[in-house]
């Protein structure tokens, strides 16, 4: 008795309490409407007004501190016969395609390698991650530093295993630079996707293997027909997100090389960075960064359709 | 796992996986090597014969003593930490109620909200720096901390929102109807009944959050200008690097102890890192 008549005098006494937007917010669309504010006005002023603006900027003249007027397409045009932009176009194109590829494959072996059981294994994983926590501009200090031509420990122990005789220039010789550049951005992504693809691996069932095991698959034919069709699917997200970031990379170019010698790094984000920054032509480096959009749209529309395939099979 | 002889463990387990950790965990070492090494044995070069790569004979703390003091280094260090816990904070809020909203309200044009974050979530910093650039020069927060805090939720809400949908949709609606039926508003359901059953989540998120804010470049390269203002990232960067000569043992002093905070995080919680990295990627 006692128990109710509390609740039934609470209710009665909170009911009336309620206010005109507890009372709205009670209504879901409302409750949404309230909910979303604050991302959609931060996205909106930060992410969209940027775009808009960014598409603005790459029509005009702009310089900075002076806006600029209306100019059509001569930005793009200009671009086009832009020798040193047609450079930055292939060495993001080969960049991203050997980065991923590598990263991938190697990323892959890594993860099926922490599959296994053996003493140490948490301690293992966490450490492996490493390269991908740590700031990536500070961890590319100590490459650049590796690299050195003259105090390089790379060079001293390929020369002590006699695998060379004279100094290898690693960041100074435009043939090597971007292979370095490359080796760098390897070994920041590998982590990422060796952890992500052993998220995957540790979702497919055991017994799966085991059956395939006992109706006499080798490993490797256990592997290429039980376990990648099965980790496909994540291993497609990765593969997006990783060429995503892998095409849009500045840091480690900016560390390393600068984009140079003779332009052999540069990449889109650092020719937009050297033209709208460095030399303050706002328009033409807003141009340079717009001209990535239209490449991002097709990987991301192209890997969606595969995404969505593989998941319906 | 491996079948057969002894050796075939090896060759297929233990020497590919100790190179693999090498390879991965050599330049660390490399950084600690290099910051406690005196100059003098720093610039002796490979071809030397008394070069000795692998540990130094005359280890010295100069190196982060001249950091500390010298350089703008704890000033940095506190900048970072200021930019990346207010940035993160704000993110989790913005992303725990778009979490929310999403995964549990029905609304008109929800879906199609939802795509659009998932869409901001792929764009890259380097595709919106110029403008972003001019529009916080027009804000007058040119060279602020908050040219910083307001532009790294863009990347964070997107990926806190996503994360936290996840864990949202994973708890059962009947929770929250009990409560509504006990009289609970639907605020009060979702602060006091499915807020807390997310808190995993929330940890993940905010930890991972806090990492790539803490990591990031091009935004605080490009939109603070004053060494005063800059972030670890920014300042070991530009103001160790004086002209073409590098202070190579500052800079790896610099880099090391520039790490030591998200590395701190990450040790504490590794479990929730790696929640929140293999979440981000779930489709």
């Amino acid at each position: 008795m006692a128990v109710s008549d509390v609740i039934s005098q609470r209710a009665y006494v909170a009911a009336p309490r309620r206010s005109a937007a507890t009372r709205l917010l009670e209504d879901e669309r409302w409750l949404a409407a309230a909910l979303l504010l604050p991302t959609v006005i931060l996205l909106g002023l930060f992410i969209a007004y940027p775009f808009a603006e960014g598409v603005w900027l790459s029509v005009t003249d702009a310089r900075v501190g002076i806006p600029g007027h209306f100019v059509g397409l001569a930005n793009f045009t200009a671009l086009l016969h832009d020798s040193i932009f047609r450079v930055a176009v292939w060495n993001t194109f080969v960049y991203t395609a050997v980065a991923t590829v590598f990263k991938l494959a190697l990323g892959l072996w890594l993860a099926l390698l922490l599959n296994r059981h053996f003493r140490g294994k948490a301690f293992t994983r966490a450490f492996v991650l490493l390269p991908f926590i740590i700031p990536t501009v500070l961890s590319t200090f100590a490459w650049k530093w590796m690299f050195d031509p003259t105090f390089s420990v790379i060079n001293w122990s390929l020369f002590q295993l006699g695998l060379i005789h004279s100094r290898i220039n690693w960041l100074g010789d435009p043939s090597l630079a971007l292979i370095s550049v490359i080796i760098v951005n390897v070994w920041r992504g590998v982590p990422f996707y060796a952890i992500s693809l052993l998220a995957g691996l540790q979702t497919i069932n055991p017994e799966l293997q085991e059956a395939a095991a006992i109706d006499g698959a080798r490993p490797w034919q256990r592997f290429w027909h039980v376990t990648w069709p099965l980790l496909l699917p994540v291993t497609m997200v990765v593969v997006l997100f990783s060429v995503i970031q892998t095409f849009a990379d500045f840091q480690l170019v900016y560390v390393l090389t600068g984009g140079g010698p003779a332009n052999a790094t540069q990449l889109f984000a650092t020719y937009a960075y050297q033209i709208g920054v460095g030399t303050g032509l706002l328009s033409e480096g807003a141009a340079v960064s717009l001209a990535m959009f239209p490449f991002l749209l097709i990987i991301v529309v192209v890997q969606l359709l595969y995404i969505r395939r593989v998941e319906v099979h | 796992m491996i079948e057969g002889a002894k050796w075939r463990r090896w060759v297929y387990f233990y020497v590919p996986l100790g190179l693999f950790i090498f390879w991965l965990l050599f330049p660390f070492y490399w950084m600690l090597v290099t910051s406690v090494r005196p100059d003098r044995e720093l610039y002796r070069p490979w071809m030397a014969p008394n070069y000795a790569p692998f540990w130094t004979a005359h280890p010295t703390l100069v190196h982060v003593t001249d950091l500390l003091t010298q350089t703008l280094f704890i000033r940095w260090m506190a900048n970072t930490l200021f930019i990346a816990i207010v940035s993160t904070l704000i993110s989790l809020f913005c992303g725990l109620l778009a979490g929310y909203a999403l995964s549990r309200l029905k609304f008109p044009g929800g879906g199609a909200l939802g795509t659009g974050i998932f869409i901001t979530y792929l764009v890259p910093q380097t595709l919106l720096f110029i403008p972003l650039a001019n529009i916080i020069r027009n804000f007058n927060l040119g060279d602020t901390p908050w040219a910083l805090i307001l532009t790294y939720p863009t990347f964070l809400i997107p990926f806190c929102t996503w994360l936290l949908m996840g864990y949202f949709k994973a708890i059962p609606r009947e929770l929250e109807e009990c409560a509504r039926i006990d009289g609970a508003t639907r605020w009060k359901a979702m602060l006091y009944i499915i807020f807390p059953i997310a808190v995993p989540g929330i940890l993940s998120a905010g930890i991972f959050a806090f990492t790539l804010s803490w990591n990031e470049f091009i935004y605080a390269l490009v939109f603070l200008s004053s060494a005063e203002q800059k972030t670890v990232s920014v300042g070991v960067t530009s103001e160790l690097v004086r002209g073409d000569v590098f202070y190579w043992g500052q800079l790896m002093a610099g880099a090391l102890l520039g790490s030591v905070p998200v590395a701190f995080i990450y040790s504490f919680f590794v479990e929730h890192y790696v929640a929140g990295l293999t979440g981000s990627v779930k489709g």
